[in-house]
């Protein structure tokens, strides 16, 4: 692949961000490209130093906040019309609130994963607090001589001492799955607006 | 390495790259190779990120018939050098604390 066409595709690829960030990351790489070839490598080999287009693409976009992808993607191309404003002044108790209920879902979908990673925390962390109650209380009744009882309480101790230890590997777990599945809805969303846009 | 840790230990090498006379950006890469691999991706971020931070700034030179973009540091950038300095003999201070038995072995 030559310069130009890398610079093509890649330009392609970034077609949804906004254009002055775009232009900035194509210059950053031509002159990446350039300097490569001054230094006497071909400009295949030197496109080929910089990577795929598409690992490139898909970096580029991780990086890029995803109000800036749907900022971007709601910025008409051209100035609007009269009656194209007064369209969307009539129609905004339409598309605002469908605009605010669609970032409502994402900030609940949100919010309902921590609080399930949370929950499960917290039962971890009762079940350890819990085993230190038996454990104090259970040395407390050996003092009294109630043997049984202190026995009773120990077997508690440690029924939910394991409990403890069985769920702290699901919390751990929880967490980093919940972390990497709201990165990967977050990609999903970008992906979503950016495809629309090479379509139009 | 933690994220946040190696984010930090970057955006020091970048400066240090650049701490002595204005580089560009392939040879800030060359620069770092004997010590780490960057991919421009990552090195545009970081540059952007110094920038926004005000630690270094950038103003576009003609170079063989070609514009080409040259990275200056500023004192905010020479600061975060020497922060980074006073860090580390904590960080080796730690370090030693830690395996402190290993090597009286």
């Amino acid at each position: 692949m030559n310069k130009q066409e890398f610079l093509k595709r890649l330009g392609a690829a970034l077609s949804g961000l906004p254009r002055a960030d775009a232009e900035e990351r194509l210059a950053f790489y031509e002159e990446m490209i350039d300097d490569r070839m001054e230094e006497g490598l071909s400009e295949e080999a030197a496109v080929a130093e910089i990577g795929p287009v598409e690992t490139v693409a898909a970096q580029i976009v991780e990086e890029t906040p995803l109000p800036k992808i749907v900022r971007e993607r709601m910025k008409p191309r051209r100035r609007l019309r009269a009656w194209e404003i007064v369209l969307l002044v009539l129609g905004s108790p339409i598309w605002l609130t469908l605009g605010i209920a669609a970032a409502a879902v994402l900030l609940a979908v949100y919010v309902v994963l921590w609080a399930l990673v949370l929950a499960l925390w917290a039962v971890d962390v009762a079940l350890l607090i819990a085993a230190f109650g038996y454990l104090t209380m259970g040395i407390s009744f050996f003092r009294e001589g109630n043997w049984n009882g202190g026995l009773q309480l120990l077997a508690c101790c440690l029924v939910a001492g394991g409990l403890f230890l069985l769920l702290l590997p699901a919390c751990v777990a929880a967490t980093k799955g919940t972390a990497k599945l709201l990165k990967k809805i977050v990609l999903g969303i970008k992906s979503l607006f950016l495809r629309k846009e090479s379509n139009v | 390495m933690d994220g946040q840790m190696k984010r930090g230990l970057l955006d020091v090498c970048v400066l240090a790259a650049i701490k002595n006379e204005d580089s560009y950006g392939y040879r800030i890469i060359k620069d770092m190779k004997p010590y780490l691999e960057l991919s421009e991706s990552t090195l545009y971020t970081i540059l952007k990120r110094l920038e926004l931070a005000g630690m270094l700034t950038v103003r576009s030179a003609e170079h063989g018939g070609r514009l080409r973009k040259y990275y200056r540091i500023t004192p905010a950038g020479l600061a975060r050098i020497a922060e980074f300095q006073e860090d580390w003999k904590e960080i080796v201070s730690i370090y030693r604390f830690v395996t402190r038995e290993e090597q009286d072995e």
